[in-house]
């Protein structure tokens, strides 16, 4: 009836993921009863649970995401108190705790917070950059948003019910396949990255489209602004190879449920296959999260340097090369596989390059400052901590692409310090650069400055203080993911680090902290003009929070840095439109697809791992009927009339307007 | 705060030609919607690339199993191929009925592709069981496993086309031809054209290839 799923499945004799379970559980009740007893329930329904606006959906992805920065961050707390205490001892995480641990670390950071972080900042801000409404398939969008949300759903689940994979984030065959990881951990990481997965190809499709096809009026391939060319890049990778991670985990799971013989060691399966397949999806992976960071910093730096960003269309040059050469190098993964000094050279040689265009970016961001008026705002902050910090992560990528030292770094904390150097240095402090840069656009207020800034310095140095010990603790021969050593040179290097995630924890506090003085002053913080930082493209030409239709009227863009361009002319001849003639907009309905489709997922995810046909076919029929229930509807649109066009817009052009007399006088 | 944004112009005509060709603006529906799904269809293909590049690696290892050429049955797979290709001719018909709004000849063409997507469905199960039940399922060797697979996952996808063909002819029943049906069945016809795009590569990295060998 139940397929594996019994009263075994709850691990009632340890301790910690049931404190951890319980504990997360009394905080989704409480928080549903408050916003039940409150009566907030329709509005959370209506506004955002069922809203296909890619403004909030965005802002729903960056929730999501953040949310699962506490939990991976946790598990990265308790991978370094295992490490500063494990030395010639257990340490207090048992072996296969602490392998899923660190499996859950990997996944949840990859694929539910950076993901996430870096898809809801292109959500949210793209259109707006681009001058449209929404993105091209809205209904879609939120379709994508709620399997991501699924994927995290059953990652969290197996905490308590189950077990997670105690592979590594890769679930590596041999050791992920039926005979070596008979449990359901390896079930529960391959089907919520299936599920997510999907999301994941539907906002990049969604995107890649958007960018495409519905730029406004004027806004031809050379004006867009840089995050927007970041993005269509990103989001190509993501059609391109998440493709491959679905066929790859697709296999997997048919050698553990059907018994077939794609990775195994019997009858013919070839377990290098799948190291090939998934870092052909696993290399343009990071890139996939680190473009859009790059987008951010472009973004920022212009901005808070008020200058146009330098060499712009050498960015964009440098952004599709890296597109391109991203999908030729993802044998540097595994150099020690023994394909040979020529397959190695090439692939070393090309990761090698890939130095050259990211290069051009740094140089291109660094003239952009020189000369500027430098405004070292929170955002600004970020970025230049970012420019610092990734060129240390690049150096010692184009170290490792050294096939030779590769040789000897392979597997290492080297490594592990590497990645940690460039992904926390480059994607995790560019998040963080958007976040405080589009807060103010997404919510109508700014955030507390000395908060943010004290986050920013927790973070940096923090960073620094964890990661440059585990350098050298790979230097000495330190392998990755060891749960006990009794080596005593490695030993200071852990204490340090452990102190420095103490450090990074302090950074992560004063980021709720900003978050909730912010709210509560927010009266003080308020952004009225919606041009907070004096910005220079699109989203920043209309109020803040945008209104559900962006821009009363298709913005016209004639060059690059659109809104600048708007500014300037309008300090010179005051304002064009003196009464616009405002029109009706036709905008999307809400609808819950998503969210119902995501619950039938849910199920059908949960079913699969435990082996539950019934409710497999189940979830199966229900997510089809939701797809022919929304299939069947008359009306998926709703028209705003031009009087209340009208009225929202003229709010926001009179603060607008006072803005601008105020700078001209200046 | 002087500019230096204004420069931006000239880039509307990077190489001083003299004309300026302006982005007109968003597509509109029907473009950004079949647009949206060519892009899906070149996933999907990267997707089948991967199975194909599997079996490219794994049709040598039978492990003491069959080979190719003695389990494929080529009278079998003409069959397939040509209902396939002909039931993409009939989904072009069907595509130019809705397009002049014709129900005789929509439902007619639309019928037939079901017909044809079935046969092949049929034929394509008997010879899986078939194989099964002498012992040559996929769990015999890796080169079987591969096979199931990609042949297996083009399968799946025509029946998923099926589904998607009835409810297409559902909806045109209940709603008529109206705009977002027909973009809709756009989609089908792209979809169902691409199946048999990678039909023809299956016939011939599989059932050709594998007979030679």
């Amino acid at each position: 009836m139940l397929g594996k799923l019994d009263w075994s499945a709850i691990p009632f004799d340890q301790p910690i993921p049931l404190v951890a379970g319980a504990v997360v559980l009394i905080a989704i009740l409480a928080v549903l009863i408050w916003v039940v007893v409150k009566g907030h329930l329709p509005y959370l329904w209506h506004e955002w649970i069922t809203s296909v606006d890619h403004k909030r959906i965005g802002v729903m992805y960056i929730l999501l995401a953040s949310v699962m920065l506490l939990r991976g961050g946790s598990d990265a707390i308790m991978m370094r108190i295992q490490q500063a205490v494990a030395y010639q001892s257990q340490g207090y995480l048992p072996p296969e705790h602490y392998n899923q641990i660190f499996s859950a670390h990997g996944t949840i950071m990859i694929f539910f917070v950076a993901m996430p972080f870096v898809i809801g900042l292109m959500n949210l801000v793209v259109p707006l950059q681009l001058g449209v409404r929404d993105v091209a398939f809205p209904t879609l969008n939120s379709v994508g948003f709620w399997l991501t949300a699924t994927g995290a759903l059953l990652v969290n689940l197996s905490l308590v019910i189950g077990e997670f994979a105690r592979t590594g984030w890769l679930a590596f065959p041999p050791l992920s396949g039926l005979s070596y990881s008979p449990g359901v951990g390896v079930d529960y990481y391959a089907w919520s990255l299936q599920i997510s997965g999907v999301g994941t190809l539907v906002a990049g499709i969604n995107l890649v489209t958007t960018v495409l096809k519905l730029r406004t009026k004027g806004m031809n391939y050379l004006r867009m602004p840089m995050f927007c060319w970041t993005t269509l890049a990103s989001n190509l990778l993501i059609v391109a190879a998440f493709p491959i991670l679905t066929a790859t985990l697709a296999m997997l799971l048919l050698d553990r449920y059907l018994g077939f013989h794609f990775f195994t060691n019997e009858a013919g399966g070839n377990v290098m296959m799948f190291m090939n397949l998934i870092w052909a999806w696993g290399h343009p992976e990071v890139y996939i999260l680190v473009l859009p960071a790059f987008g951010i910093f472009s973004e920022v730096v212009s901005t808070f340097s008020g200058k146009a960003l330098f060499g712009y269309r050498s960015m964009v040059l440098a952004t599709m090369a890296i597109c391109v050469v991203s999908f030729m190098v993802w044998l540097h993964h595994f150099f020690t596989m023994g394909a040979g000094p020529d397959v190695n050279a090439i692939f070393g040689i090309a990761s090698m390059i890939i130095a050259i265009p990211t290069g051009v970016k740094i140089y291109n961001w660094l003239f952009t400052m020189y000369g500027g008026r430098i405004r070292f705002a929170t955002p600004m902050l970020w970025s230049v901590g970012f420019m610092v910090t990734f060129i240390i992560g690049g150096l010692t990528g184009v170290l490792l692409a050294v096939p030779p030292a590769d040789f000897m770094l392979h597997n290492s904390m080297f490594l592990v310090a590497h990645f940690h150097n460039v992904i926390i240095g480059g994607v995790l402090f560019g998040a963080f650069a958007g976040f405080e840069y589009w807060f103010p656009k997404a919510f109508g207020f700014r955030l507390d400055e000395r908060w943010g800034k004290a986050a920013f310095w927790f973070t940096f140095i923090g960073f620094f203080v964890t990661f440059m010990p585990l350098y050298i603790a790979g230097m000495l021969g330190m392998t990755r993911r060891m749960q006990h050593y009794d080596v005593a040179a490695w030993r200071p290097w852990m204490i340090v680090a452990a102190i420095g995630m103490a450090v990074l924890t302090i950074g992560v506090i004063c980021q709720i902290v900003q978050l909730v003085v912010s709210i509560r002053n927010r009266e003080v913080l308020r952004d009225r003009t919606g041009d907070p930082w004096d910005g220079r493209s699109l989203e920043w030409a209309t109020a803040s929070p945008p209104p559900v239709f962006n821009f009363a009227f298709n913005p016209d863009v004639r060059g690059e840095d659109a809104y600048w361009d708007m500014k300037v002319h309008a300090r010179q001849q005051s304002f064009e439109h003196e009464g616009p003639e405002y029109q009706d907009i036709e905008m999307p309905r809400n609808s819950p697809t998503g969210f119902v489709c995501a619950f039938f997922a849910t199920i059908m995810g949960f079913a699969l791992i435990w082996h539950i046909w019934w409710m497999v076919i189940l979830g199966g029929l229900g997510a089809f009927a939701t797809f022919v229930v929304f299939a069947w509807r008359d009306h998926d649109e709703y028209v705003i009339p031009a009087e209340e066009v009208a009225r929202i817009d003229r709010v926001n052009l009179e603060e607008r307007r006072s803005l601008v007399s105020m700078a001209g006088a200046v | 705060m002087t500019m230096t944004a204004t420069a931006g112009h000239a880039h509307a005509d990077p190489h001083h030609i003299g004309i300026v060709i302006e982005h007109p603006g968003p597509a509109s529906k029907r473009i950004v919607t079949a647009y949206g799904f060519w892009v899906f269809l070149l996933s999907d293909i990267v997707m089948f690339s991967c199975f194909f590049a599997a079996y490219a690696v794994l049709s040598g290892q039978t492990a003491d199993g069959p080979k190719g050429s003695e389990i494929f049955e080529q009278r079998n797979v003409a069959i397939e191929t040509v209902c396939l290709l002909l039931s993409s001719f009939t989904c072009g018909m069907a595509s130019i009925a809705a397009d002049v709004r014709n129900r005789f000849w929509f439902y007619l063409g639309m019928s037939v592709t079901c017909v044809l997507g079935l046969i092949f469905l049929v034929i394509e199960f008997r010879e899986f069981a078939d194989l099964v039940t002498r012992g040559y399922g996929p769990s015999r060797s890796a080169f079987l496993t591969a096979f199931f697979s990609l042949v297996g996952c083009h399968g799946l996808h025509v029946s998923a086309g099926v589904l998607w063909l009835l409810t297409m002819m559902a909806q045109v029943f209940a709603k008529g031809f109206r705009a977002d049906i027909l973009r809709r069945m756009m989609c089908f016809a792209l979809f169902w054209h691409a199946l048999d795009i990678i039909w023809v590569a299956v016939f011939s990295v599989v059932y050709l290839l594998g007979s030679g060998a």
